[in-house]
């Protein structure tokens, strides 16, 4: 716990990044302002809980957490109603883990004949900054040709199947998803639960299509903090969209009024890559070339030929295959929000580690976003050696939840119902 | 003591006058005020009982046969769990049967020709604690027993034909046996278990052995035909030994303990079953004939509910309609699977369909879990 609160301290987020996440999430938060970096108010804000309810879902600007639980869904049900009740299910469900309460009528305390309705690992933990958020892959829209709940019209252009790009080797079993939730909190337990619930109130109408764990956060939303490492021990996130920068956040990751279709706005995209990391390979080799591929120095994260991490970069001090040459949004032309962490599940197998970044962005458009990114790096980044994309989804995530009643994609599917209704009144 | 006296003159004399004296100093017995003994006189039509209040405690029944036929007379509760019971009541020949019987309602059946369930008479055993119970989840309890019985039953002849194609050596026979044999275990897996000592007999997987233990019952027989591809004089003793030990299974399925709550839970545990065991594979690891398994399972979960069904949809009908629909929706699944009169081999099935068949387990058992609670409010 001591070394928790030293951390924090050396972050800095317990204030400042915090309040300023929350206030671009659109809410109050339960939690001390202002950063006198006293370890007092650092133990006091650690575990404090996150506002839900916003014009943005959560999760997105808000300091990035500690710790990861990501699931994606199939949906399994034909039934919209169905669907309907379920994201309302959800909805409610997410509120009260945001806030640290256990779900429906709680983990203890019931029918003794009846299994709880909360799977109970969360009781007595601080709500650890838990924020969930939700996406609607294509699947949800159109699958196999179907319109399942008729809602094919309200797909969004944006909403594309990612191209296949080179050197992918995705693994179809790890990638796609028609319903996805992101749930980051400090506390992994916290996490898990929270995966592990909403999964539990899916059964009959979602199945788990695939999960990920991720610990180490890589990339930051608070640039004055310290940058986290990834597992290649660079800094990673030094350039990034801050959550306390509003207009950035404007031009590149919120969904405007105009950008269209309506029930989006004010929400986002998201790319999720799971991208193994070769660490051994990576492990021998030298120092000196590390650096050239990043085109950083490790220690600092100082743009080669620079003294410190947050100088302007020299390009032309990188080789023209550098990883930050090539990625940085004044040379790609793109700019997104990076969100990932590290994973390393078991072993490949073969002696080796599995182990690498799960690939977090979210961006006003995945067509001027991930997809122009990638088709670059995939095609000369000198990094590709030592990774492989092997997993890969995309969605559409609907804005926040403004109050108690609003819920996760009301606007979508109340166009689609009212649209139905019209159609039923023979307009 | 009725006991001592009942044996000075327990003779295969005239019936009527032995009976006819002794019936007097019983009755006497019986009637005395305060006193827990009863007199029960079975003939082949009727069965008559001297008094039919008890208070809690030791009962004594002093039974006499009348009739022309061996008899039996048992003493049920409102579900049918036998509290006791005495067999081979010969004609002319009475027998003593204690109890310690709890306050509550109870029946005393006299069976003449030892089958069928027998002449009944309603008995009270007044005291504190008698537990009031739902009439309608008594007769769920007790035709869920009678089904249970049935399925035990049926399954002594299947397994005796197993055993003897064992016997006789012939692996093709015992193969195509196997898996239908094992058929009404399954649907009543829960019940079984409940007794704690038959399963580890009869059903252990090779993965289950405690050391030390002996590996008996069908998969160690799967393996021999399936996987050594031969049948030993080993093989044959332990088929005669799952005769055996499924005959004692079928006797004591009457005396099983057996409540609605019970059932609601045994519903979900045959679930958890297919979930850790089916689903996987693992249970017919050798013959691949888990869909077999697996599809008896379901049935089994299903009877259990469809018993208890009304009082469920009382208390939870959104409940009852999400369980019609997920038992309907998992069995049109697992017909998919079918070949012939048997199913497909489990082998056959990719981890996409087996993903699949585990989604609608997932879907069935957690609104299942909640049948327990449906009941027992």
């Amino acid at each position: 716990m001591s070394e928790a609160t030293s951390r924090r301290a050396v972050l800095g987020w317990t204030g400042a990044g915090v309040v300023l996440g929350a206030a671009a999430a659109g809410g109050a938060v339960t939690v001390l302002k202002g950063d006198t970096g006293s370890d007092t108010q650092n133990a006091a804000s650690a575990g404090a809980a996150v506002e839900f309810h916003g014009t943005h879902q959560a999760g997105i600007v808000t300091p990035v957490q500690d710790r990861l639980h990501f699931a994606s869904f199939d949906i399994t049900t034909d039934d919209r109603d169905e669907l309907v009740q379920l994201l309302k299910d959800w909805t409610a469900a997410a509120e009260r883990m945001s806030k640290g309460q256990a779900v429906g009528e709680g983990a203890v305390g019931g029918l003794a004949e009846a299994p709880p309705d909360d799977t109970g690992e969360a009781l007595g933990l601080q709500p650890s900054r838990l924020t969930l958020t939700v996406g609607f892959g294509p699947g949800l829209f159109d699958k196999d040709g179907k319109d399942r709940f008729g809602l094919k019209k309200y797909r969004p252009e944006a909403l594309v199947d990612l191209p296949k790009f080179a050197g992918d080797a995705l693994d179809t079993r790890r990638s796609g998803g028609d319903l996805c939730v992101q749930a980051c909190a400090d506390d992994p337990q916290v996490a898990v639960h929270a995966i592990r619930n909403l999964a539990r109130i899916g059964f009959g109408k979602v199945a788990i299509r695939w999960s990920q764990l991720g610990f180490g956060k890589t990339s930051s939303t608070t640039p004055e903090a310290q940058t986290p490492r990834n597992l290649m021990g660079f800094k990673d996130g030094t350039h990034n969209v801050a959550g306390s920068d509003k207009s950035a956040q404007t031009k590149h990751v919120w969904v405007s009024d105009s950008d269209g279709p309506d029930w989006l706005a004010g929400g986002s995209y998201l790319v999720a890559r799971r991208i193994r990391m070769h660490i051994e390979t990576w492990d021998r080799t030298s120092l000196g070339e590390q650096e050239q591929i990043f085109g950083r120095t490790k220690g600092e994260g100082a743009p080669l030929g620079k003294k410190h991490e947050r100088d302007t970069p020299n390009f032309k001090a990188m080789k023209d295959d550098a990883h930050v040459r090539l990625a940085h949004p004044d040379n790609s032309g793109v700019t997104i929000l990076r969100r990932g962490y590290s994973f390393t599940d078991g072993t490949d197998g073969l002696g080796r580690l599995e182990a690498g970044l799960f690939f977090l962005a979210y961006m006003r458009d995945v067509r001027s976003g991930f997809i122009p990114l990638q088709k670059r790096l995939s095609a000369t980044d000198a990094l590709n050696e030592y990774i492989q994309h092997v997993g890969s989804a995309v969605y559409a995530v609907p804005p926040g939840v403004v109050k108690s009643g609003d819920w996760w994609g009301r606007a979508l599917f109340e166009a689609a119902a009212a649209a139905a209704a019209a159609a039923a009144e023979g307009k | 003591m009725p006991a001592v006296r009942m044996s000075a003159v327990t003779a295969a004399g005239i019936a009527v006058a032995v009976t006819a004296v002794t019936g007097c100093a019983e009755k006497a017995d019986a009637d005395a005020a305060g006193s827990n003994a009863v007199t029960v006189i079975s003939t082949d039509s009727k069965c008559e009982v001297s008094k039919t209040t008890f208070a809690a405690g030791k009962i004594t029944i002093s039974a006499q046969n009348k009739g022309s036929k061996v008899t039996e007379v048992y003493v049920y509760t409102p579900s049918d769990k036998i509290v006791t019971e005495r067999e081979n009541i010969g004609p002319g020949t009475k027998a003593t049967i204690t109890a310690e019987i709890k306050a509550g309602s109870y029946e005393i059946a006299c069976k003449p020709g030892m089958k069928g369930d027998g002449i009944r008479q309603k008995i009270t055993v007044t005291g504190k604690g008698a537990v009031k119970t739902d009439p309608r989840l008594d007769a769920a309890v007790a035709a869920y027993r009678k089904w249970v019985q049935a399925e035990a039953d049926a399954t002594i002849p299947l397994v005796k034909k197993f055993a003897a194609s064992i016997e006789a050596g012939d692996i093709e026979a015992a193969k195509a046996e196997f898996a239908p044999s094992r058929v009404g275990w399954e649907r009543t897996e829960p019940v079984a278990e409940s007794f704690g000592d038959i399963d580890p007999l009869t059903d252990t997987r090779a993965d289950g052995l405690d050391p030390g233990q002996k590996w008996t019952g069908w998969h160690r027989l799967e393996k021999s035909l399936w996987q050594d591809k031969k049948i030993t004089a080993t093989d044959k003793t332990l088929a005669a030994q799952l005769v055996t030990d499924l005959e004692d299974w079928q006797k004591r399925v009457g005396k099983a303990e057996i409540t609605a709550t019970s059932m609601a839970n045994g519903a979900k545990e045959l679930l958890d079953e297919v979930a850790t065991g089916k689903v996987t594979g693992e249970e017919d690891r050798y013959s691949h004939t888990d869909l077999s398994d697996f599809y008896a399972n379901v049935e089994g979960a299903e009877k259990a509910y469809e018993l208890l069904k009304t009082v469920a949809a009382e208390n939870d009908p959104a409940l009852v309609t999400e369980l019609d629909k997920q038992f309907a929706s998992i069995k049109k699944l697992l017909d998919t699977y079918r070949k012939g009169d048997g199913w497909v081999s489990y082998d056959t099935v990719d981890k996409t369909q087996q993903k699949k068949l585990s989604d609608a387990v997932n879907s069935l058992a957690e609104p299942l879990s909640k049948l327990a609670a449906a009941v027992a409010k």
